[in-house]
C-alpha cells in the first residue's frame, strides 16, 4: 500500500516509518510544519523547529524514502490553536493533541493523502489497530505505560480505516533500541513534553498574549470570602493547586484547589479537595470508532486524562449528550477535556466534557 | 533510479566536460597561489590565466575579476561592500534594489537597513517582473544613493531587466550599479560595458559549486566583507581555490562561446514545453514576459500557474513521476513560502502558491519535455483534488 508516514523528527515516528518500509509498503515521509510565529517571518517556528525538520529529513534519507514538508500552519492555527485559545477563554481546559489528531493528522493530512492516491497515514502513536469482522478496531497499546489510544479516541471508523500505528505492540525501550539498531540518529532524542506550539513552554503567558489579561478575584467557594486576586482566568484549570498565590490560609488549614472558573465575572473559586470529586460526566460532540452508543446504558471503562487510569462506568446517550456514570468519583475534571470510553482494550468513542456533577454530596 | 527529466537548471546545472577536466587536472597538483616557491607560482599562473580568460570572455579587464566562493558571496560583497565604501566616501545611506531580487541581494540589503542604518527602497516591478524606470529615475533624484542593485535576469520567472538603461540612469546620478547576472550568463548576451559590478556563479553555467566572481570596475572602492590575507585585490580574502577557479573559467568560456546556439536550442524546447502544458491543462497560466527576445526573457525558463493546485503538491507528484522541477527558490527547511517575486508582480497569494518553474539547460532534450507533458495531466488532476480538500474548512 502507499503510505504517508508523518515524520515529526522524533524517535517514535521514525521507527513507525521504518516498520512500514520493512512491511513492504510504498512509503513517503512528510514533516508537518504546523505552528510558526508570524512575527519572525516564518523563519523560526515554535513547534517542529528547523532541527526537527532536519532530523525528519535524515530519517527519510536513511530509510530511502521521499521526503517533503507540508505547510499546514494555517489549518493548525484555525483548527487547533484558535480552538485552544477560545476554550481557555471560555474557562475550559481543552486537549490540543486530540484536536490535532482529529482535525490535522487524520483530516487535513489524510484527506490530502487520499486525494493524492495514498492509502494510509501512519504516525508513531502507541496504539493498536485490529482488523475485525465488523471493521477496524482501535485498541490500547500493549505497553500500558506508552498507551496513546486516549489521544486517538476522537477518530472515526472512516479515519481509522486509513490509519496505521506500527508501534502498538512495542515499548518505548524497544523502539529506542530498534532506532539504534537501524542507525537512526534520533534514537536517544528526548521525548517532547510541552505543547508543540508554545515555544518556551509557558502556556499561561502564551494564553495571556492571545486572550489578554482580565484580572479578577480569587474567592473561597465555601465562605464566599475574597482570598486573592489573579491576572486572567485562563491561567487556571479545575483541580489546580499551585500558583494560586492566596493571601489567607483556609480556616481548616487544608490545601485549596481551583473548583470553578467563572469567565463572565472573571472569578476563580477555590475550595477543599472534596468539592472536586465528581462521578457523573456529561459529554458533548460524541465520536465513535464503530457502532454508536444508544440510550441503553452499557458497561465501559472511562479514561478522563491522557495518562489517567481507567475507571469503571456505565454510559449511555441522552438526546445528543453522552452520560458517563462513574463507579467511583474522580478529582478535578475540567470541562473541555475528553472522556474516552473503552470496552476492555477497545476504544468505543469519545466526547468533550461539558459538565460534571456529584450524585451524592460528599 | 531510472533516468529523470531534470528541468531545474536554474537551481544548478550538470558540470560541463571542460570544467570537470580542468578541475581534475588542478586537483592533482599542490600549490597555494600566494606561496613564493615554484609550486605556488605554478598555481598562481593557473589562477591568473583563468582570470584573463574570464575577462576576455566578458570583455573586461582582468583586474576587474574578483574570484569569490560563489554567487551569494559576490552579491553580499557588492551590496555591502559598495554601501560601506560609498558611506565612507560620500555619506550616502540609501540602497535601491528591485523587489524581485534573489535573497542573496535582498537579504544583505535588508540587513543593511536593519543593522547598519541604511534606508532601503524596493523598486517596484510591473506585471511581467520588470523594474519601473520612471520610479528608479525619481528615486535617484532623492538623497544620495550608496548602491543600486537590479538583477540581469530573474531566477524564478526569467524576466530580463533593462540593465543598460538602469546602468545609464545610475551613472548619470553617480550611483554605483550592481547586477546579479548569475542566471543570465550563457543564456543571453552579456555586455558588461557601463556596469560597475556584476555577479557570476560557477554552478549555474556547468562549473562547480562554491566558486564565482564579482566583476567589479577596478576604479570602484569596495569595502571587504571577508577580512584576512587580502588575496583578491584586498577586497576578498581566503586561499584561492585553484581547481575551482580553473573549472569556473572553463565553464565561463563554454557558456559565452556557445550562448547563441544554446539559446536557440532552449527557445525551441521552451516553445514545445509551453505548448504541451497549455494543451494538457488549458487553464494553465504562463507567467513572466511572453516574449522571446533575449533582452526580454531567458530562453530556458517556463513558469506556470496551475489554478486550483498547490505548487508543492504538484512538485511532489511530478517528482514521483520522474520530473525534477521547482516551485521557486528553495528554502532550507523545504517549507514552501509564497514567492516574493510573483507577489511583487501583483499575483494573488493563491496564484503564487499554484506555480511551478521548469528551467531548461543545454543538455535538455525533447524527451525531457515529453516526460513533463506526459506527467502533467494526472498530476494536475490529483493536485486539484488534494488542493480542494486541504483548503476546505472542517
Amino acid at each position: 500500500m502507499r503510505a504517508i508516514a508523518a515524520l515529526s523528527g522524533g524517535v517514535d515516528s521514525a521507527v513507525a516509518a521504518a516498520r512500514l518500509v520493512d512491511a513492504g509498503h510504498d512509503v513517503t515521509g512528510v514533516h508537518l510544519a504546523l505552528a510558526r510565529s508570524s512575527s519572525s517571518g516564518g523563519r523560526e517556528r515554535g513547534c517542529c523547529t528547523l532541527d526537527d525538520a532536519r532530523d525528519a529529513r535524515r530519517v527519510a534519507d536513511l530509510l530511502g524514502i521521499p521526503f517533503y514538508v507540508w505547510d499546514l500552519s494555517e489549518r493548525f492555527e484555525a483548527d487547533v490553536i484558535a480552538d485552544f485559545v477560545e476554550e481557555y477563554a471560555a474557562g475550559r481546559t481543552p486537549n490540543p493533541c486530540l484536536r490535532c489528531n482529529e482535525r490535522i493528522k487524520f483530516s487535513a493530512v489524510l484527506d490530502r493523502a487520499l486525494a493524492l492516491d495514498f492509502d494510509l497515514v501512519a504516525t508513531g502513536h502507541y496504539a493498536r489497530l485490529v482488523h475485525a469482522v465488523g471493521g477496524v478496531e482501535l485498541h490500547r497499546a500493549i505497553a500500558a505505560a506508552q498507551d496513546q489510544s486516549y489521544v486517538l479516541g476522537v477518530l472515526t471508523a472512516t479515519q481509522l480505516a486509513h490509519a496505521a500505528f506500527p508501534l502498538g505492540d512495542a515499548t518505548k525501550e524497544q523502539v529506542r533500541d530498534d532506532a539504534q539498531r537501524r542507525g537512526l540518529a534520533v534514537a536517544r532524542k528526548p521525548d517532547s513534553t510541552d505543547l508543540c506550539f508554545v515555544g518556551d513552554g509557558d502556556t499561561r503567558a502564551f494564553l495571556g498574549s492571545r486572550i489578554g489579561r482580565v484580572s479578577g478575584d480569587v474567592v473561597d467557594a465555601v465562605t464566599g470570602d475574597v482570598v486573592g486576586s489573579h491576572t486572567g482566568v485562563h491561567g487556571f484549570t479545575i483541580g489546580q493547586r499551585r500558583g494560586l498565590d492566596l493571601r489567607r490560609p483556609a480556616a481548616d488549614g487544608e490545601a485549596r484547589y481551583v473548583v470553578e472558573v467563572d469567565v463572565r465575572t472573571s472569578t476563580v473559586l477555590v475550595g477543599p479537595a472534596a468539592l472536586l470529586d465528581v462521578d457523573e460526566v456529561v459529554g458533548i460532540r460524541p465520536t465513535w470508532t464503530g457502532a454508536p452508543l444508544g440510550d441503553r446504558s452499557v458497561d465501559v471503562t472511562a479514561q478522563l486524562r491522557a495518562h489517567g487510569e481507567p475507571i469503571e462506568a456505565r454510559a449511555w446517550m441522552e438526546r445528543e449528550e453522552l452520560v458517563v456514570s462513574l463507579r467511583r468519583p474522580v478529582r478535578g475534571l475540567a470541562a473541555g477535556q475528553a472522556v474516552v470510553l473503552y470496552d476492555g482494550t477497545r476504544v468505543v468513542g469519545s466526547a468533550t466534557v461539558e459538565r460534571t456533577s456529584r450524585r451524592v454530596a460528599a | 533510479m531510472t533516468a529523470r527529466a531534470y528541468l531545474d537548471h536554474a537551481a544548478t546545472t550538470p558540470m560541463v566536460p571542460a570544467a570537470r577536466a580542468a578541475w581534475i587536472e588542478q586537483s592533482e597538483r599542490v600549490g597555494n597561489p600566494s606561496s613564493l616557491h615554484a609550486s605556488g607560482r605554478r598555481a598562481r599562473r593557473v589562477v591568473e590565466e583563468a582570470r584573463e580568460s574570464v575577462a576576455s570572455q566578458l570583455g573586461v579587464r582582468p583586474s576587474a575579476v574578483v574570484f569569490t566562493g560563489g554567487g551569494t558571496e559576490a552579491d553580499n560583497l557588492a551590496v555591502k561592500g559598495l554601501f560601506w565604501a560609498a558611506g565612507e566616501a560620500a555619506g550616502a545611506r540609501r540602497v535601491l534594489v528591485s523587489a524581485v531580487e534573489h535573497h542573496a541581494v535582498l537579504d544583505p540589503a535588508q540587513w543593511l537597513a536593519d543593522a547598519q542604518g541604511a534606508a532601503l527602497t524596493l523598486l517596484p516591478v510591473d506585471g511581467l517582473g520588470r523594474v519601473d524606470l520612471d520610479v528608479l529615475a525619481h528615486e535617484l533624484t532623492g538623497p544620495p544613493v550608496a548602491v543600486c542593485s537590479v538583477m540581469w535576469a530573474n531566477n524564478e520567472v526569467g524576466t530580463v531587466q533593462p540593465v543598460h538603461e538602469i546602468a545609464t540612469l545610475c551613472r548619470s546620478a553617480g550611483v554605483p550599479f550592481h547586477t546579479d547576472a548569475v542566471q543570465a550568463l550563457g543564456h543571453v548576451p552579456l555586455d558588461l560595458d557601463g556596469i560597475d559590478a556584476a555577479t557570476l556563479s560557477g554552478h549555474k553555467i556547468g562549473g562547480p559549486v562554491g566558486v564565482g566572481a564579482l566583476v567589479v570596475d577596478p576604479r570602484r572602492d569596495v569595502t571587504p566583507v571577508l577580512h584576512g590575507g587580502g588575496q583578491e585585490r584586498e577586497i576578498r580574502s581566503g586561499t584561492l581555490d585553484v581547481a575551482g577557479i580553473a573549472a569556473f573559467a572553463a565553464a565561463v568560456e563554454h557558456a559565452v562561446r556557445g550562448q547563441a546556439e544554446r539559446s536557440a536550442h532552449l527557445l525551441g524546447l521552451r516553445r514545445a514545453l509551453e505548448r504541451g502544458i497549455l494543451a494538457a491543462v488549458p487553464d494553465a497560466v504562463l507567467n513572466g514576459d511572453p516574449g522571446e527576445r533575449p533582452d526580454r526573457r531567458l530562453p530556458g525558463n517556463v513558469h506556470v500557474s496551475f489554478p486550483g493546485c498547490e505548487g508543492d503538491l504538484l512538485l511532489m507528484l511530478l517528482d514521483a513521476a520522474g520530473v525534477d522541477c521547482s516551485t521557486g527558490s528553495a528554502c532550507t527547511a523545504g517549507i514552501p513560502e509564497p514567492s516574493h517575486v510573483l507577489l511583487a508582480m501583483g499575483a494573488s497569494l493563491a496564484a503564487a502558491r499554484s506555480s511551478l518553474r521548469f528551467t531548461l539547460g543545454e543538455t535538455s532534450t525533447v524527451a525531457d519535455v515529453d516526460a513533463v507533458v506526459a506527467a502533467i495531466p494526472a498530476a494536475v488532476d490529483r493536485a486539484r483534488r488534494a488542493g480542494t480538500v486541504s483548503l476546505r474548512t472542517v
